[in-house]
């Protein structure tokens, strides 16, 4: 065997690993979570915006920068969105955590 | 910033999304795993950003200040109700963000650290990147139009299913012209933008025909089933971009998206495959219950009050009807009174019970109710055998015993196994059939005691007669 291995060919390695590890990982969630898991995915899924940021980026603007801007700027809907009210979400299921905790104390 | 550098900085935003994920295994833990996750969009933003320094670093900025501000509103502002609308309509944002991307790839290859022309192996990823992404947003649309109610201002957004002879072969016949002009733009030299962009208009309307004859009952797998392809549209990005951190963010969602779909797919027991078919619930209403010569047994509000007041336990098994009504403050209100009379109250929560995966959770959560009273289908069915008071609020199809009866319909289709209980109340607004057109032996049997009217005023009225 000579030459190098295709960027391709890593990337399908890394990608099927990732959907082995997501696999595994998101069978373990518990069911109670599983709105705040769609809404904490959806923030995960705009790193997207990584894309964006090059596409924006380039010294010299053109057609390709506005759009990526554009883009920037939906991902960061995304991005701040989603983070923020996973985590509403989960202040809920802990404010009640303490309430019950407080209560057993009470007794 | 080295390219080895950034690709390890990348990993290490990888390993963060993973740990978030690997969070939600408990309450406990979860925030923790939201914190991750907002250090690994920290870590790959700003590692990007370095890469970008030298350029248009301000453009980037204002659009992010911009984005970043209305996500926050939207976030404090929306209703755990609306919870399934926000979902879809940020799933149509990464779907438009990732075709955005494409199309800018396509117009400068350079700018990504691609050759240029972009070689035939990238071209076929980004292909696929973009046509998910186009299948994604408008999918997604039609998907928040439909969650949100909005059929009566534009019929393509109406809940029930929107179907037409020949709806099937039109799409696949559009698939294959999209695999075509896909295929047209991996062949072609230079920049190919006319194949590309009728590939891209193709998959446009290809999202919208996919997603309108699918049921409003059905939203659950739709929305499951966007949120994976979302996942998938990142992933696809990730590949022509040679981009590790994307093509791993990307598979995690996509798995989970898939997985939630089989969840609710196996919930509602369905197959993927006739979902997407759509069309189901067409007659959603329509077939009232035909038992005519069987005989319901109904009571007041105050009849409710005083089973539940006299029992040991109850257990309540809310369904979609109580998320309509709003009553989940009031039902919360309901058992504080019970557990302060001694009863012991739990809450029996049906996978398909809210509008989204895990939905009902989330609504019950904001109420306050302790999640230490709430239980999964599979754990507390043992015990309804044991319980006094099955408390059915607003849910049918799922407490529906048929379920047990070989031949039926909705036969292997996991229950609430309510009709196990010593006595059952059922709380419904009529004795229309559910989202499955079949009548509910439930109702008729002697130990169930039905209590008609909208669920927030009827538990209104019970917490009433409690006090």
């Amino acid at each position: 065997m000579t030459g190098t291995i295709d960027p391709t060919v890593i990337n399908l390695v890394v990608f099927v690993l990732a959907v082995f590890v997501g696999y595994h990982v998101i069978w373990n969630v518990t069911p109670a979570l599983h709105t705040p898991l769609m809404s904490v995915t959806n923030a995960i899924s705009s790193v997207i915006i990584v894309g964006a940021i090059l596409a924006a980026g380039p010294s010299e603007a053109d057609f390709g920068s506005i759009l990526g801007a554009v883009a920037v700027g939906l991902a960061s809907i995304n991005v701040a969105g989603g983070f923020l009210v996973t985590q509403r979400m989960l202040e809920m299921f802990r404010k009640k955590a303490r309430k019950v905790e407080n209560e057993a104390e009470k007794k | 910033m080295s390219a080895n550098l950034v690709a390890l900085w990348y990993l290490a935003a990888s390993v963060c999304f993973i740990l978030a994920l690997k969070g939600l295994s408990s309450p406990e833990s979860a925030r923790r795993g939201n914190a991750f996750g907002v250090a690994g969009m920290a870590i790959a933003v700003v590692t990007t950003a370095a890469v970008v320094a030298k350029g248009h670093i301000d453009l980037i900025l204002a659009a992010m200040a911009i984005g970043g501000t209305i996500g926050a509103i939207v976030s404090r502002r929306v209703q755990m109700t609306q919870m399934p609308e926000l979902v879809a309509a940020m799933h149509s944002l990464v779907g438009m963000a990732a075709v955005l991307i494409a199309v800018a790839v396509v117009n400068n290859p350079g700018a990504f650290g691609e050759h240029d022309p972009l070689p035939r192996g990238n071209r076929l990823e980004l292909f696929i990147g973009s046509f998910v992404g186009a299948v994604t947003f408008s999918g997604s649309v039609i998907a928040f139009g439909k969650l949100a109610g909005l059929g009566k201002k534009f019929r393509l957004f109406s809940s029930a299913p929107v179907t037409f002879k020949g709806q099937h072969p039109l799409n696949l016949v559009l698939a294959l012209v999209m695999v075509g002009f896909g295929f047209a733009f991996f062949l072609a030299e230079g920049r190919a933008w006319m194949p590309f962009l009728v590939m891209l208009a193709i998959a446009f309307s290809l999202g919208v025909l996919i997603i309108i004859p699918i049921g409003g009952a059905d939203m659950p797998v739709v929305i499951s089933m966007l949120n994976s392809y979302s996942g998938w549209a990142a992933a696809g990005i990730g590949f022509s971009l040679n981009n590790s951190m994307l093509i791993i963010a990307g598979s995690l969602v996509g798995s989970s998206g898939a997985i939630l779909s089989y969840i609710m797919c196996k919930a509602m027991n369905r197959s993927f495959i006739s979902v997407i078919m759509g069309g189901f619930g067409a007659a959603e209403g329509a077939a009232a219950a035909g038992g005519g010569d069987k005989t319901v047994r109904s009571g007041s509000a105050e009849d409710a009050a005083f089973l539940l007041a006299n029992a040991e336990s109850v257990v309540i098994a809310p369904g979609y009807g109580l998320a309509v009504a709003r009553a989940q403050h009031a039902v919360k209100e309901m058992a504080q009174k019970l557990i302060a009379k001694g009863v012991s109250v739990r809450y029996a929560i049906h996978p398909v019970a809210g509008r989204m995966p895990g939905h009902m959770n989330v609504l019950l959560a904001e109420a306050e109710v302790p999640y230490d009273q709430v239980f999964e289908m599979e754990d507390i069915n043992g015990e309804l055998g044991t319980t006094d008071v099955v408390l059915v609020l607003g849910a049918n199809d799922v407490v529906n015993p048929l379920a047990h009866e070989k031949g039926s319909p909705i036969y292997g289709m996991p229950i609430i196994e309510a009709h196990k209980a010593r006595t059952v109340l059922v709380n419904k607004r009529s004795m229309a059939a559910g989202y499955a057109g079949l009548d509910n032996p439930l109702f008729y049997m002697d130990k169930t005691m039905m209590v008609f009217g909208d669920a927030k005023k009827v538990v209104e009225d019970i917490v009433k007669a409690l006090a």
